[in-house]
């Protein structure tokens, strides 16, 4: 991660900002206005610009965390500092409730179900009695430190900018971890993660969470400095107005978020308080100058203002080479590692009346490389998919060591020691290839988001980021190492895929058409490479079109024609295989 | 309760329901096609239930001033992308569309709103300004956006909803406005009064929901826009103008909304904001439908509109509350039933 500095001195220029002589107390507000502001679409970038799970709902959350406090310490005369945990409880577990429904919801389902159950709730909040409805909850005692009462503005600003600074570098430390890359691989989809060992559902209901906590966190400050609460600021409105904080920002950046509040209530301040000026007149003048600013800023910069800020800094590519002395503990691995690793027997899979795989049976022995080949539609992916449980087999059934894995999720086949490539490349584009390759050992690592947010799992990041190191040089990348992954030729990413497939520390290796897009000179790197890793006790199983490549390199080749198995063999005897050559030549020999 | 209450229920209900239908079609159409989440739609209501409304009272509307303000921008627009190879055609041609026509309208709107205009006159003018006002806005607003993300098109179209909603204030003020029947008169049939205003109602939802299905079925142009809607790298590829497409989807959606806000503004009193919450009703039946099914957004519109009419008469306190949480288990239920697919966001 970046530098400790600029925040340090952030944090400084933060704390001065109240003792500058002639400060007009009216800034100190809208300072704390910015700050809940913040806090709020700092959970967004996670969730929205990182996750990619757009909620329109986070206001609703800042309400139960506003409510929460307000209730508690009026009604039953609870210390504010007592219904800070219980605040943050509460909103995490409404949270848990209302994202086990959520975070399920696939496209574009999931933004429209955060609008629909936020606005129930604002509707909620503004009829139930308890909380008293639509007049709210007025008198909540101010936080104080002994004898010392935040009741200006100027004292809980303190308590405002700690915690947006805290949960900003808590939130920092969570993206740069184990954990971290999980959730960043969410939105490129989550069949590569899960192919690794990412519980996606699970990873985006942490998001959900974390979100959740911080805009509860955010409706605790707000209740103890409005010194009061109604349902206003926490409906509809307010969600889409938190969103677009952070879009403006800049979604993917934690300080896109804090810079977006800044822009946003600076800028809804400016508007509302000279507008009326230069347009005298009746209406909202500045909500129709502030609705077409908001979609010029957008034109001009659709990535939001962060990012477009950092491209003026000078670029900071060469990261710290990770130390690779550092060794990662081996996977356990099941006695009897000889004779048969992989057995696909009958596998069929049917798609409506298309038979894509029908009735494979192969086998792959250890120490092994065997190809899989066949025409375009031969059904080769979609036999890997069955394989790795991508796909589930309508039947038939496939074996590992002896042991029937029929439809097991593809995070349980991973854990068999069963890694793969993908034919379309999926990698994180925006990480840099030691972070996708990292991800790669996401199940030898064990450090779980609590551990990560407070650094507690450095340990184990820096043995996870050297095995990540040790396969890229592995596999002849260390150059690239710190650029972003988007950035490599698409030859020089399926390797990176190979790279992250032997993070698992696999015996059975499985490759969507890995020599595709390289050169002459990298393929016979990939072909020793290959030979090496065989030679060291693991299997190959590959899908390639390369037929110079494959002939040199497979101990044996199976080969499909739609569908069906049509031969079997050494790649001598499938050379003069009739079958095979009128597969690919759809002449008679 | 009894019978007599229960049928009229069932009538508001279906009244209702059918406007949250012709709206949740046409959200579908234009999330469908430019993958807009179409916010000011609420506006469209609006906007055409009160041209109609203050032309029949004998006042200028100022929409007929925004559309000639928002053509002058696309004209802009047109302009300044075409900036490397003018030429005259393409100039005449941007002129006449963004300048001279909405001209033409505000010309008449002024001559017409004077003499307070029967009926038709008023819907015609209001449909033709409104109608305007959704296509250049799609040229200003959201076609230099087209490429972005659902969710950069989604706050932009916030901003959108915003600046036309203040406007809106600007235009008509605070107060609400009622308009004149569309049509007068009505029959008994029992305990029941059909008034011919929501007979209009009923048969301009179902001509609309046969006209759009005939449009996407059996013309070229609706072919076009259900390819851009499928794929839209495929359809500009195959010779499919997207923009033009995209055009066509707002061009439509602001004359259902603005049709919409006329066949209500004679029943319920309208406010220049009261568009947002009758649109978020015609995007509940819309999610109900799944964003892509027209007759299924129909029934759900009707659903909507029975669901709140009788939680209005039990609870009405939880009125909004019941009708939005009726999403939920819609949603659950959709997701069950169709997995998540692999999808390549950005």
């Amino acid at each position: 991660m970046q530098g400790r500095l600029p925040i340090i001195v952030f944090a400084l220029v933060m704390a001065a900002i109240p003792f500058v002589p002639g400060m007009p107390p009216f800034w100190i507000v809208l300072l704390d206005n910015i700050g809940l502001a913040a806090l709020v679409a700092m959970g967004l970038v996670l969730l929205t610009g990182v996750g990619g799970l757009t909620s329109f709902g986070q206001a609703a959350f800042v309400g139960f965390g506003a409510y929460t406090t307000a209730v508690l310490s009026t009604a039953y005369g609870l210390s504010p500092w007592l219904t800070l945990p219980l605040s943050l409880v509460v909103s995490g577990s409404l949270a848990v409730l209302l994202g086990l429904i959520t975070v399920r919801l696939s496209g574009h389902y999931l933004p429209l179900g955060t609008l629909a159950w936020g606005l129930g709730l604002f509707y909620l909040f503004s009829k139930l009695e308890f909380l008293g409805r639509n007049d709210g909850i007025s008198a909540i005692p101010p936080l104080s430190i002994g004898t010392f009462k935040m009741l200006s503005p100027g004292s809980i600003y303190y308590a405002i900018w700690v915690a947006v600074i805290v949960s900003a570098l808590l939130t920092m430390n969570l993206l740069d971890s184990r954990t971290g890359r999980a959730i960043r691989a969410l939105r490129r989809g989550h069949v590569a993660a899960e192919a690794f060992g990412v519980h996606t559902p699970r990873a985006k209901l942490l998001v959900f969470i974390h979100a959740a906590v911080l805009a509860g966190l955010s409706g605790w400050l707000y209740a103890h400095l409005q010194r009061a609460v109604n349902p206003t600021p926490f409906g509809a409105q307010a969600g889409i107005e938190y969103l677009f904080i952070a879009v403006v920002g800049g979604a993917g950046y934690v300080w896109g978020g804090v810079l977006g509040a800044a822009i946003v209530v600076v800028l809804k301040e400016v508007l509302q308080s000279y507008l009326p000026l230069i347009l005298p007149g009746s209406g909202q003048v500045e909500t129709i100058v502030f609705g077409i600013m908001l979609v010029a800023l957008l034109q001009l910069a659709p990535g939001g203002l962060w990012p477009w800020l950092m491209s003026f800094l000078p670029e900071r590519t060469s990261g710290k080479k990770p130390d690779t002395s550092l060794k990662l503990e081996q996977r356990p691995r099941a006695p009897g590692q000889s004779g048969i690793l992989l057995q696909v027997d009958k596998a069929r899979k049917q798609f409506g009346g298309v038979v894509a795989v029908n009735n494979v049976s192969f086998d792959v022995q250890a120490r092994e490389i065997v190809a899989l080949i066949g025409p375009n539609g031969a059904g080769k992916s979609t036999t890997f998919n069955l394989i790795t449980g991508v796909l589930s087999a309508t039947s038939g059934s496939v074996s590992v060591l002896g042991k029937k894995v029929d439809n097991a999720p593809p995070q349980e086949i991973v854990k068999l020691g069963i890694s793969r490539t993908f034919q379309h490349v999926k990698l994180v584009p925006d990480m840099t290839v030691l972070e996708n390759v990292a991800i790669g050992a996401h199940l030898r690592g064990h450090s779980g988001p609590i551990a990560s947010m407070l650094r507690l799992d450095r340990a184990d990041e820096a043995r996870l980021l050297a095995e990540a190191a040790r396969q890229i040089e592995r596999v002849g990348l260390a150059d690239q190492m710190h650029q972003l992954a988007g950035s490599l030729s698409l030859g020089q990413q399926r390797i990176v895929e190979i790279a992250r497939a032997l993070c698992v520390d696999p015996m059975l290796l499985l490759l969507d058409e890995p020599a595709a897009g390289l050169r002459h000179m990298e393929k016979q790197q990939l072909a020793k490479l290959l030979r090496d890793l065989r030679d060291g006790g693991m299997s190959v199983l590959l899908v390639e079109h390369d037929m110079g490549f494959v002939m040199n390199l497979a101990d044996r080749i199976v080969v499909l024609d739609f569908g069906t198995k049509i031969a079997e063999g050494t790649p001598a005897t499938i050379k003069t295989n009739p079958e095979v050559i009128k597969a690919y030549l759809g002449v008679a020999a | 309760m009894n019978t007599t209450i229960m049928l009229f229920l069932v009538q508001d209900g279906i009244t209702n329901g059918a406007i949250y239908a012709l709206l949740g079609l046409a959200l579908v159409l234009v999330f469908a096609v430019t993958r807009v989440i179409l916010i000011p739609q609420g506006e469209f209501v609006t906007y055409g239930a009160l041209t109609y409304a203050s032309l029949a009272a004998g006042q200028m509307p100022g929409t007929a001033k925004l559309a000639l303000a928002l053509g002058i921008g696309a004209f802009a627009f047109d302009l300044f992308v075409a900036r490397k190879a003018l030429h005259g055609r393409l100039i005449v041609r941007s002129a006449l569309t963004n300048i001279v026509l909405p001209a033409i309208v505000l010309a008449l709107t002024v001559y017409f709103a004077a003499q307070k205009p029967p009926v038709a006159v008023s819907i015609a003018l209001s449909l033709v300004i409104v109608a305007m006002i959704g296509l250049y806005l799609y040229r200003v607003a959201f076609q230099p956006l087209a490429h972005t993300s659902v969710l950069v098109l989604l706050i932009a179209s916030v901003g959108v909803h915003l600046a036309l909603q203040g406007l809106g204030l600007l235009f008509f003020g605070a107060e609400g406005q009622r308009g004149p029947a569309v049509l007068s008169g009505g029959f008994t049939a029992g305990s029941l009064r059909f008034t011919g205003q929501s007979l209009t109602v009923y048969s301009i939802t179902i001509a609309f929901i046969v006209a759009l299905w005939l449009f996407f079925g059996l013309t070229l142009y609706g072919k076009a826009l259900r390819a851009t809607a499928v794929n839209r790298l495929g359809a500009r590829l195959v010779g499919i103008r997207t923009t033009l497409s995209g055009q066509i989807a707002f061009l439509l959606a602001s004359v259902i909304g603005a049709l919409s806000g006329i066949m209500i503004v004679p029943i319920t009193t309208l406010y220049y904001d009261s568009g947002f919450l009758i649109g978020l009703k015609g995007f509940v039946a819309a999610i109900i439908g799944g964003l892509v099914s027209y007759p299924l957004t129909a029934v759900a519109a009707l659903v909507v509109g029975l669901v709140e009419a009788f939680s209005s008469f039990y609870a009405s306190n939880y009125k909004e509350v019941i009708v939005f949480m009726l999403l939920i288990p819609v949603l659950l239920l959709r997701s069950l039933a169709a997995p998540a697919v692999e999808e390549e966001k950005d």
